[in-house]
């Protein structure tokens, strides 16, 4: 059903009817914000499943909230790194090591999830690039 | 190895490569005077013991608490019991709390347990009770009155009408950020023992009391609360001297509230957030904590670790054994009339993975 409405939009946009590239009406900003809520909830429920590591814990048994993972603080240097880390590489790290899982790509849609739904706990907090 | 400038010693497992800390005489002798016999008990918490399938266990919980238990063997002098502060389990199973109980079965001298959520929600603590007895109870030591109360508990109806399984209520309460699980409290039934128990202790015995959840209210969020918190602790405040000491929250918190002074113990298992560290609701933790470090994740074990309680003059000294960070003293200042950390007192003197965000 999405998919059809969305064929459709893009149908009429080649059509060259009434819509331009930069407009967008209160419908399509819902539209928009539910998309990244539903991944968000996506990441939620990963974050509570213990189904992405192969021992059964989860994210939230040491995260709950996703609380102390400073997604505001991104990229940063990691000295155990030896680097400056991407968030989704310090989640990668805690898939491998607490999980014993193995890495997901950066762009696996768990991936996105993940990160939707630990910056969307953060919300409202200002970015701090860096920070330790 | 650790060293303490007390009494008490604590040989460390070869290699745990813990740092040397040398804390303040005149703090620590404050703590210790008096009259009555000072002595000191072991307090290990919060293993979740983690079957994965089979005889598999996850392995990193399984490590936190075997060290506590081989470091607490290795105390001199022994100290006079232990007491595990509850979550034995993570999910209540027969197979978790047997694989627990083996391991604080090394332990040297007498045990006595604490009720933690993990280990009740399945089968009401039915299991837990056939390896270590009552709920709640209490027992006497060298002047000392000991409580230990079953805090988990909740209403009626999320116990027993809410859930299809006794799985699911057991997996609703285990998420500790879970809005599907419900508030902690000690309940009327226990309370009105509590009050009978107590109506039998002189007013200038001093109280030690053990729950699993916090007897005050932090941050209902993550269960760091007893819904009545308040109607327990107005049993205990006409006691002269009256000390809380809690699990769960896995962090050091300390608190006073009238005569009650407060201890929280960390966890062998996890460290947690503290929740102010939460942007999307308001927490109050203690204003008298200093927070513990923030844990490094890329060390196992920092942030947990076990703890030697020195009793002296009827108020607790909290030793923190903390693995991977340097240790750290939470006391009673007589002069203050409330617990302070030895070492971290002065604003000055904190240190800046103190700060939490």
């Amino acid at each position: 059903m999405l998919r059809a409405t969305l064929l459709l939009a893009l149908g009429l946009a080649a059509l060259g009817a009434t819509a331009r590239a930069d407009e967008f009406t209160k419908t399509d900003v819902e539209r928009y914000q539910k998309e990244f809520e539903q991944v968000a909830a996506k990441g939620r429920e990963l974050w509570t499943s213990g189904a992405l590591g192969t021992n059964g814990v989860a994210c939230a048994q040491c995260h709950p909230n996703a609380a102390n993972t400073h997604p505001e603080t991104y990229p940063k240097f990691q000295k155990q790194l030896g680097k400056v880390t991407q968030l989704f590489e310090m989640v990668n790290w805690c898939i491998r090591n607490p999980l014993q899982g193995a890495n997901l790509a950066p762009d696996d849609p768990r991936m996105t999830a993940l990160v939707s739904y630990i910056t969307f706990e953060r919300r409202g907090v200002k970015l701090a690039p860096g920070q330790h | 190895m650790s060293e303490f400038v007390t009494r008490r010693s604590v040989l460390a497992g070869a290699g745990a490569g813990a740092a040397l800390t040398t804390l303040p005489i005149s703090m620590v002798t404050l703590a210790f005077g008096g009259e009555r016999e000072d002595f000191t008990f072991t307090y290990i918490s919060d293993a979740h013991i983690q079957q994965i399938k089979g005889a598999s266990f996850v392995r990193n919980w399984d490590q936190g608490l075997k060290r506590a238990v081989a470091e607490a063997n290795l105390v001199k002098p022994e100290s006079d019991f232990v007491i595990f502060g509850g979550d034995l389990a993570q999910l209540g199973k027969r197979e978790e709390l047997d694989h627990g109980a083996e391991m604080l079965s090394k332990l040297k001298g007498r045990l006595h347990a604490v009720m933690g959520e993990h280990d009740y929600y399945f089968d009401l603590g039915d299991y837990w009770s056939k390896l270590y007895g009552p709920h709640y109870y209490s027992f006497d030591h060298k002047g000392v009155h000991f409580i230990v109360l079953n805090s988990i508990l909740t209403s009626e109806q999320w116990t027993f009408h809410r859930w299809p399984t006794a799985e699911q209520r057991m997996l609703e309460m285990a998420g500790l950020d879970n809005p599907n699980g419900s508030p902690f409290m000690v309940g009327d039934k226990q309370r009105k023992w509590l009050a009978n128990d107590l109506a039998k202790v002189d007013k200038k015995t001093p109280l030690v009391v053990f729950s699993h959840s916090p007897l005050q209210k932090i941050y209902k969020g993550w269960n760091f609360w007893t819904d009545d918190a308040e109607e327990v602790q107005a049993l205990l405040q006409p006691f002269d001297s009256v000390n809380v000491i809690y699990g769960h929250v896995h962090q050091i918190q300390y608190n006073q509230i009238g005569n009650i002074s407060f201890n929280s113990v960390m966890a062998t298992a996890w460290p947690w957030p503290y929740p102010q560290s939460y942007a999307q609701a308001e927490s109050h933790l203690p204003v008298l904590t200093i927070p513990m470090n923030r844990a490094d994740p890329f060390f196992e074990r920092d942030a947990t670790g076990w703890q030697l309680i020195d009793i002296g003059s009827g108020r607790v000294t909290a030793r923190y054994q903390l693995w991977d960070n340097d240790q750290r003293t939470v006391a009673f200042d007589h002069k203050a009339g409330h617990p302070v950390d030895v070492a971290y007192q002065e604003p000055t003197r904190r240190r800046l993975p103190q700060t939490h965000y």
